[in-house]
Order: C-alpha cells, then sequence, then structure tokens
C-alpha cells in the first residue's frame, strides 16, 4: 500500500511537471511574447517592470526558468490589473469555491446512492422508473436553465432566497443545488448500473444462503462492491466540477470563487493570474485523482497485489 | 442406510415464468444420507435445491406446489415459511456450497469476516469470539495456515481452497443438511478428489445429510448412497446407487451411463510410423502437419515500482511436439499448467519467447503478420465456451463463412453455397443459415464452431477443452463428429482438455504437461496403462470412477511432485526437465 502511494504521489509530480510546461509554451507559442503576456493599456513604465519581471526579452531557456521561479518564491507572478501576487488573488478565491465545491459533493452523495441503490432493487417497479426519469431529467437540463428557473421561482417570485453572493447559509443554498443537479443524476444513473451488476453475481446468492438479511446483502455486501466502479465515476466528476463546472454556477450567483476569477480575468486579459488560475486547477483535478487512485486500492483487495507479492 | 428421515420433498413444482422447471418431484433425504441429484442442463436440479432454500424467488422463480419437510428442532415446512422465519434457517440449518468458488466468494471481503458473519447471525458470536471460531471452521475443512488467511482475500487463494473457505462457511453452524450444487465442477480431478474426500469426512463428523447436485456419473458413484435422476424437471429414476448403476431401469439413466467418459474404455490406435493410414489419404497420410521444439512463453510481470527487478512467469517452458495428418495429440494438465498458452502460442496469437514452430514443413516462427497469414489458412482453432465464441449478432451464413471469405476461399456470391455444405458436414439443417447463433443449443454452437474451423479447409484444428462446457451425452456427439471429419479429410487436431477420459476416448497419442513442460508423452493406451511419471500417476489416480463397486476401495491419490517455481527475477530459468525413451513411442521425464 505504501509502495503504491508514493507510485501514485510520483505520477502526479510529474503530470504537474508535464503540465506546467506544456502551460508556458502554450501562453508564448502563439505570437510574441510581450504582446500575448504584456496586455494593452498598461504605461510604458510598467511595461518595463513586468517585461524584467518574467524576463521577456531574454531567450525562452531564461523565461521558462522565470516561469519557474515564480513557483519557488511562493508568489507565481504579480496580477497586470490587482499588482498583487497572484497566489494572494488565488488563495483569496480559493475557500469560497471549497465551501460550493464540498457542500454540493455532500449532497450529491447523500441523494445518489440512495436513489441508484433504490432504482437499482426496485427495477421492475414504478418506483425504480419515477427515479431513472427524475434522474433523466436532471440529466437534460442544463445547470444554468436550473439556476435561472430557481432564481426566478426562489428569489424573483417567492423572495425566499438572496441571490448574489456568499455572506449568509441561505446564499448557499441554489448555487449548490445547481452544482449538485448534473451531479446527481449522472451519479445516480451510474450507482444503478452499478448495482444492477453486482445484484446478478453469486456472491450475492452466497450471502442469502447465509440467511443475511436483504438490506444486509445488498449494502454488506452489494454497495461494497459496486463502490468500486462508483468510486472511478465520484472521482471523475468531482474533477470535472473542480475543473469547469463551478465557472458557469459561479458566475451566475456572483461567487467569489476561482471559477468566477478565471473568467474575470480572462477577460480582462490578466494572464498571469489566468495561467496560475489554470494550474491551480490542474493541480485540483491531478489531486482528486490521486485520492481516487488510493481509494480504488482500498476499496479493491485485488488492486493490493504489491502488497501481498 | 435407513437413516430418519431430515428431509421429505412432496409434489415439488417450480415455475420460471410460464416454464414449468420442475414437475411433481418427490424424494427424501435421512440423516448422515448423501442423496445425488443427477441429471443434464435444463434438468431442474438446480431450481430444486433453491427450491429448498427458499431463494427460488430471488432469482425469478415460483414454487407452483408442493412441501418440503424438514425434521429437527423444531419441525419446519419449508414451503409454507415467511422471508423472515426462512433467513434462520438459511446458513444454520441448511447449507449451501455452489460452483464456481471463486465468483462466489465477496471478491472484496477478507475471508475470515465472510465466515465471522454466519456465526455473528446464527450464534450471536463477536469481535474475538467469532473470530477464534472462523479460524476453528477453516482448520475443520484443512486449510492449511488458517489464522494467516482468515485475512486474505478470495483471489490470493487456489480454486481448491477457495471451494474449501466456502464449505468451512457452509458448515460453521454446524447444519444438519448441506446442499452442494456442482462444488467440484470448477475444479482440477485432483483438487476434486480432496474436496469430495473431505466432504465425505466432514459428512460423518457432522453426522449431516448432503444433497449432493451433479452431471458426474463418477462423482455420483465415489460420494452418494442414493441417487435421484432428473430429466426435463421429471424425476426419471431413484434408487440406492449401488442398484441403479448395476441396473439402471430408465432409459435416459442408461443413456447417461453409455455417455459418462469412462477412463480405460479404449482410445484411438496410433497410427503407423509410416506409410498411408488408410488408401484414399494417399502417400503422404502420416506425414508431419506440426512441429514444435523447445517452446517456451514467459509473461512479464509487474512488480512495484522498481523497473529494474523484472520478473518473469515461465508459463510454457520448452515445449516440443509432433503431430501427424490424420492424427490427434491429447495434450491435458491441470488449470494453469501452460496448455491454453502452448495452443496460442503454436496459433501465433501469443508470440512465443523461444522456439520453433514448423506448420506442414515450413518454420512460422520468425514469419511477419503479413506473411503469417496464408498459413492462418491451415490452422484453427475451436474454444471451450461455444457462448462466447460465436458473434451474436452475426447470421450463421456470415459465422461459419467469415474465414473462408478473409482468405478468399469463397467468394460473396458463393457465401451461402459453402454454409449449407459446411452445416451438413457438422450434422445441422442447411437451411439454418440465416438463423443467429443465440437460436441453437450449446452442443448445436459447438457444431458451429467446427464448420467455422473447416471452412478455409485446415490442416490443423486445436480444439482448446472443446466440450468442457457442454452436457455428456452432447459432448460424445461433438467428438464422434471429431473423429469423423478426421477419418474423412485426414485432420490433425490438437486436443486440449483437463478431462482424461475424454482426452483417451478422442487421441493417438498424448502428451502430459504440468509446470510448463510435458512430463510424459506416448500412445494414449500405453501411456494410460502404464504411467511412468509421478504426476501422471496422481492425475490418473484423481479420475472418479463411474462404478460405486470400485470406486468405494480405492486408494487416495499419491502425492505429486513438488512443483518448480515459475515467477523467476530475470535472468533466472526454471529447470528443464529431459525426456527419456521408455518405449518406442513413450517418453517420460525424469524429475
Amino acid at each position: 500500500m505504501a509502495i503504491h502511494a508514493l507510485e501514485v504521489l510520483l505520477r502526479m509530480a510529474l503530470t504537474f511537471a508535464v503540465i506546467v510546461t506544456l502551460v508556458f509554451f502554450a501562453t508564448r507559442l502563439s505570437g510574441s511574447p510581450i504582446d500575448f503576456i504584456v496586455g494593452e493599456g498598461l504605461t510604458s513604465e510598467d511595461r518595463e517592470i513586468l517585461i524584467r519581471y518574467y524576463a521577456l526579452d531574454r531567450s525562452w531557456w531564461e523565461q521558462y526558468r522565470a516561469f519557474l521561479m515564480g513557483f519557488v518564491d511562493g508568489q507565481f507572478g504579480m496580477s497586470f490589473v490587482e499588482r498583487r501576487p497572484v497566489s494572494a488573488i488565488v488563495a483569496d478565491r480559493l475557500w469560497p469555491s471549497l465551501q460550493l465545491l464540498l457542500p454540493a459533493i455532500g449532497l450529491t452523495l447523500a441523494v445518489a446512492l440512495p436513489l441508484g441503490i433504490l432504482a437499482a432493487v426496485y427495477r421492475t417497479s414504478w418506483i425504480g422508473s419515477a427515479i431513472m426519469s427524475v434522474a433523466f431529467l436532471g440529466y437534460a437540463v442544463p445547470n444554468f436553465v436550473l439556476a435561472v428557473f430557481m432564481i426566478l421561482v426562489l428569489a424573483y417570485t417567492l423572495d425566499w432566497l438572496p441571490v448574489v453572493g456568499n455572506g449568509t447559509a441561505l446564499h448557499f443554498i441554489m448555487p449548490t443545488i445547481t452544482l449538485a443537479a448534473g451531479l446527481i443524476a449522472a451519479l445516480t444513473r451510474f450507482t444503478r448500473n452499478a448495482m444492477l451488476d453486482v445484484l446478478g453475481q453469486d456472491y450475492m446468492r452466497t450471502a442469502r444462503a447465509k440467511g443475511l438479511a436483504e438490506h444486509e446483502v445488498i449494502l454488506g455486501h452489494g454497495l461494497r462492491n459496486a463502490s468500486i466502479t462508483i468510486l472511478s465515476v465520484v472521482g471523475l466528476q468531482i474533477a470535472g466540477l473542480a475543473a469547469a463546472g463551478s465557472v458557469v454556477v459561479e458566475s451566475i450567483f456572483a461567487w467569489p470563487g476561482i471559477g468566477d476569477l478565471l473568467v474575470r480575468s480572462a477577460m480582462r486579459r490578466d494572464y498571469p493570474v489566468l495561467q496560475f488560475g489554470v494550474l491551480t486547477v490542474a493541480l485540483a483535478v491531478l489531486v482528486v485523482n490521486a485520492l481516487v487512485d488510493l481509494a480504488y486500492a482500498w476499496a479493491d483487495p485485488r488492486l493490493r497485489q504489491a502488497e501481498a507479492a | 442406510m435407513s437413516a430418519r428421515p431430515l428431509l421429505g420433498v412432496e409434489g415439488l413444482t417450480l415455475a420460471f415464468g410460464r416454464h414449468e422447471a420442475v414437475h411433481d418431484l418427490g424424494f427424501s433425504l435421512g440423516a448422515g444420507e448423501t442423496l445425488a441429484l443427477v441429471g443434464e442442463s435444463g434438468s431442474g436440479k438446480s431450481a430444486t435445491a433453491l427450491a429448498i432454500m427458499r431463494l427460488i424467488e430471488r432469482e425469478g422463480g415460483r414454487l407452483v406446489a408442493g412441501r418440503m419437510a424438514l425434521a429437527g428442532e423444531p419441525p419446519l415446512e419449508l414451503s409454507a415459511m415467511t422471508d423472515r422465519a426462512m433467513r434462520r434457517v438459511r446458513g444454520n440449518r441448511i447449507s449451501m456450497i455452489f460452483q464456481e468458488p471463486m465468483t462466489a466468494l465477496n471478491p472484496v471481503m477478507p475471508l475470515g469476516r465472510q465466515v465471522e458473519e454466519v456465526l455473528r447471525l446464527h450464534q450471536g458470536l463477536d469481535g474475538a469470539r467469532a473470530r477464534r471460531a472462523a479460524e476453528e471452521a477453516f482448520e475443520r475443512v484443512r486449510i492449511p495456515d488458517a489464522k494467516r488467511r482468515l485475512d486474505q482475500y478470495a483471489h490470493q487463494l487456489s480454486g481448491g481452497l477457495r471451494q474449501r473457505v466456502m464449505i468451512a462457511m457452509a458448515l460453521a453452524c454446524r447444519p444438519d443438511l448441506l446442499i452442494a450444487d456442482e462444488p467440484t465442477t470448477a475444479l482440477d480431478v485432483t483438487t476434486q478428489a480432496e474436496v469430495l474426500e473431505l466432504i465425505r469426512t466432514l459428512q460423518q463428523e457432522l453426522e449431516m445429510g448432503v444433497l449432493f447436485i451433479t452431471h458426474d456419473m463418477g462423482v455420483v458413484a465415489e460420494i452418494a448412497d442414493r441417487m435421484v435422476v432428473l430429466r426435463h424437471g421429471r424425476k426419471v429414476e431413484e434408487g440406492p446407487v449401488r442398484d441403479v448403476f448395476a441396473r439402471p431401469r430408465a432409459a435416459y439413466t442408461r443413456m447417461l451411463m453409455a455417455a459418462a467418459p469412462r477412463l480405460g474404455a479404449g482410445a484411438p490406435a496410433p497410427l503407423p510410423e509410416a506409410g498411408p493410414a488408410s488408401p484414399r489419404l494417399g502417400a503422404t497420410a502420416t506425414s508431419i502437419v506440426l512441429e514444435v521444439e523447445n517452446l517456451a512463453v514467459r509473461y512479464r510481470v509487474k512488480t512495484g515500482i522498481l523497473p529494474f527487478r523484472k520478473r518473469l512467469h515461465h508459463a510454457v517452458n520448452g515445449v516440443s511436439l509432433v503431430l501427424r495428418r490424420g492424427e490427434t495429440l491429447g495434450l491435458v494438465g491441470e488449470s494453469g499448467c501452460g496448455k491454453s498458452t502452448v495452443a496460442r502460442a503454436i496459433l501465433r496469437l501469443i508470440e512465443p519467447a523461444e522456439g520453433r514452430i514448423s506448420l506442414l514443413g515450413q518454420e512460422i516462427t520468425g514469419l511477419s503478420s503479413a506473411l503469417l497469414r496464408p498459413w492462418r489458412r491451415q490452422m484453427q482453432i475451436v474454444f471451450q465456451d461455444p457462448y462466447a465464441s460465436l458473434n451474436p449478432r452475426l447470421p450463421v451464413v456470415d459465422l461459419v463463412t467469415e474465414p473462408a471469405l478473409i482468405h478468399g476461399v469463397v467468394t460473396p456470391a458463393g457465401q451461402r453455397a459453402l454454409a449449407a455444405e459446411l452445416l451438413l458436414r457438422v450434422g445441422l439443417e442447411a437451411d439454418s443459415v440465416d438463423r443467429f447463433a443465440h437460436q441453437f443449443s450449446g452442443g448445436q454452437r459447438q457444431r458451429l464452431c467446427i464448420a467455422r474451423a473447416l471452412s478455409v479447409r485446415p490442416a490443423l484444428i486445436v480444439a482448446d477443452e472443446p466440450v468442457s462446457a457442454l452436457d455428456v451425452s452432447v459432448a460424445r456427439q461433438v467428438t464422434a463428429l471429431m473423429a469423423q471429419l478426421q477419418r474423412e479429410e485426414g485432420l490433425a487436431f490438437l486436443f486440449i482438455s483437463h478431462d482424461l477420459a475424454v482426452v483417451e476416448r478422442v487421441s493417438h497419442r498424448i502428451a502430459v504437461m504440468y509446470a510448463g513442460q510435458i512430463v510424459e508423452t506416448g500412445p494414449t493406451a500405453e501411456v494410460l496403462a502404464r504411467p511412468r511419471h509421478p504426476y501422471t500417476r496422481r492425475l490418473l489416480a484423481a479420475v472418479p470412477i463411474p462404478d460405486p463397486e470400485r470406486s468405494r476401495h480405492r486408494r487416495p491419490a499419491p502425492p505429486g511432485p513438488v512443483p518448480p517455481q515459475l515467477l523467476l527475477p530475470h535472468p533466472e530459468r526454471p529447470p528443464r526437465w529431459p525426456l527419456s525413451k521408455v518405449s518406442a513411442d513413450h517418453f517420460v521425464a525424469a524429475s
């Protein structure tokens, strides 16, 4: 297990190094770095400072080094617009994003797993069909449509919930639901399929032959096995959400998170912030993937071969 | 064996949807008695077992009528019980073990916990006491190193040990009745012998009744006191095993007995060394079709993070064999011995690490895939599972002529005619060319697979366990078809099987494989009558004898040789045993 964890971490570090390099070259390949990195609307003095900071007048090798040095000094460069270290700007946005992401994940698990299991167990009755119809609806409705619909009903017409920002607990309700809706739909469908695969397995019959009650059979033996496949989807979905899913939701609800920051910095051509924002998201995806890898090995003893051998 | 009755079944009728799986079945089973429920697939024997456990509703079936009385404290009428009440019976008073221990055990739960679960449920044991009782249960079924096994998972154990864990789980609460549904069918013969012996011993220890479900007459003779023969859900015969074997009354029972592979029933005579085998085949009748020299196949095994610690699994370790026109070579051995790997390497479906393979005098080992393609026409394969090896979306006409089309033996216009001709040759109706694979039975599907192989008129057909998934009567028809095609066309067969009796029936010569090597080879009758290698002897001793008079006084199988380590760090190689000559064509490995 320890060796496996080390392997996962190593792979993660390597992937991240590749991504950093790719981001560097991608932002420099599309034309003159000076025009690209240093946007319009700057005084010639500011221009000079930034050119020196990023070593834009030197060779690509030295630029690359300067780019990497930005990581080492912990500032990750300077925002063109706010004139603050990028790390400080992103740090401000991290927590609000997490505050949105974590409840959304919690809500998803709390709703989708029971629904998926019910839909599998009662696949032939109306309960299963009803759950799957709702899940299909959730799949088909884009999250911004859901968000606008909720704003119209809950905020505009009924005036129960606030729309903008993250001031109070009430502010969390609509963004969390919007973010979780698509996830719930996807995970319900997936949980159902994973459970259906498992329900027909021989070991389920063995468990019943032991005299276990049906709920023990389904949760103790069934879900434990299905969790291996469910885990992979949960990981992918969360990674996807961390990467791009929250951009729309944060923009709609003016939520001061990373997604909102990415959109703003892209529009303002604040490339250092955008660059680091992209890297942060990439890192988040990598971390989620690494966690899923480790959870996989925990869930499936057959993957722990290295330990046994 | 007229013990007090334990289970009395009367008028049992079961249905799956509209299909009646069992009709008006009645039998009784005494305490300490073993009753065999015998029949081919679709006879309703497994449905009966599930009905006694009252699990048949869970599998989509229905208890239409019938009574099932279980004696004991208190006596129970199983057919009238609620699921809640049944839960206290399952795993406690009635236990069940299944055919495939790999899939019947939960792959992600430690084995010890799976046994503890039963003890917690029925005996209220918890924590350390449950663990101690689970360890005792493991020891009772003679699992070596029981304590360590408690924390292991199903995939870390061999098939035989897995089935022992299943038995330990079933017997943990000392049930009155054990239902064993084909418990040894998925196991090797030597393992089967051990598991049967174990069930017999434990039955005496615990004085339980055993309902033993099987299709194998040899196993019936080994283990059962009385037997019930089922066909299409109806009882056709019942009686003490000795009586039924000595004087089978029903025609179906006689047919089953005749079809059962029986070791020592005779093998095809070896082909003469030179000269035509039959006048029709001409002067090249005994020419060599396949020659394999020192074939080795190795797999890289990934071990952790360090790339330089390369380890290799030596699946095939220096196999040489010769196959002549019109000849069948039977390759026997237990699972994992490398016999299927040999087959795939000969067909170059996997690349051999070393060795030479010559087909019709041409070495094919070094050929590029483009140069190899014309030679692929000469060698075809028939797989074990006729359900998985036929594309369900292709009609028969495309299924059986696809190889011929690929090799340009037939034009698209001629496909239907060729398909019809092939179907006739394998004993199917010529007008079924537009049907799909699922519309055929298992035996018919295997005929389709043979027809497909024949479509390119190959010199060699590799048949990898071709009848292992079939009922005995169907298996006999398929092997008869193969023999007939061989006589007509001079085909060479490499016939791979774990079943010695089937191999004897079809093979002119046999080769016994063990740990990646051939340890004994020679004319079939000669090797089976005078086995030299300890492994061959062990294999022969383990084969169940379908004769209750003989099988009861058999000696236990002699211990086999110590298996060599096949997973080795890179430059190391497992030892190769040189073959020495015993008689004209009979060779044995020194080990």
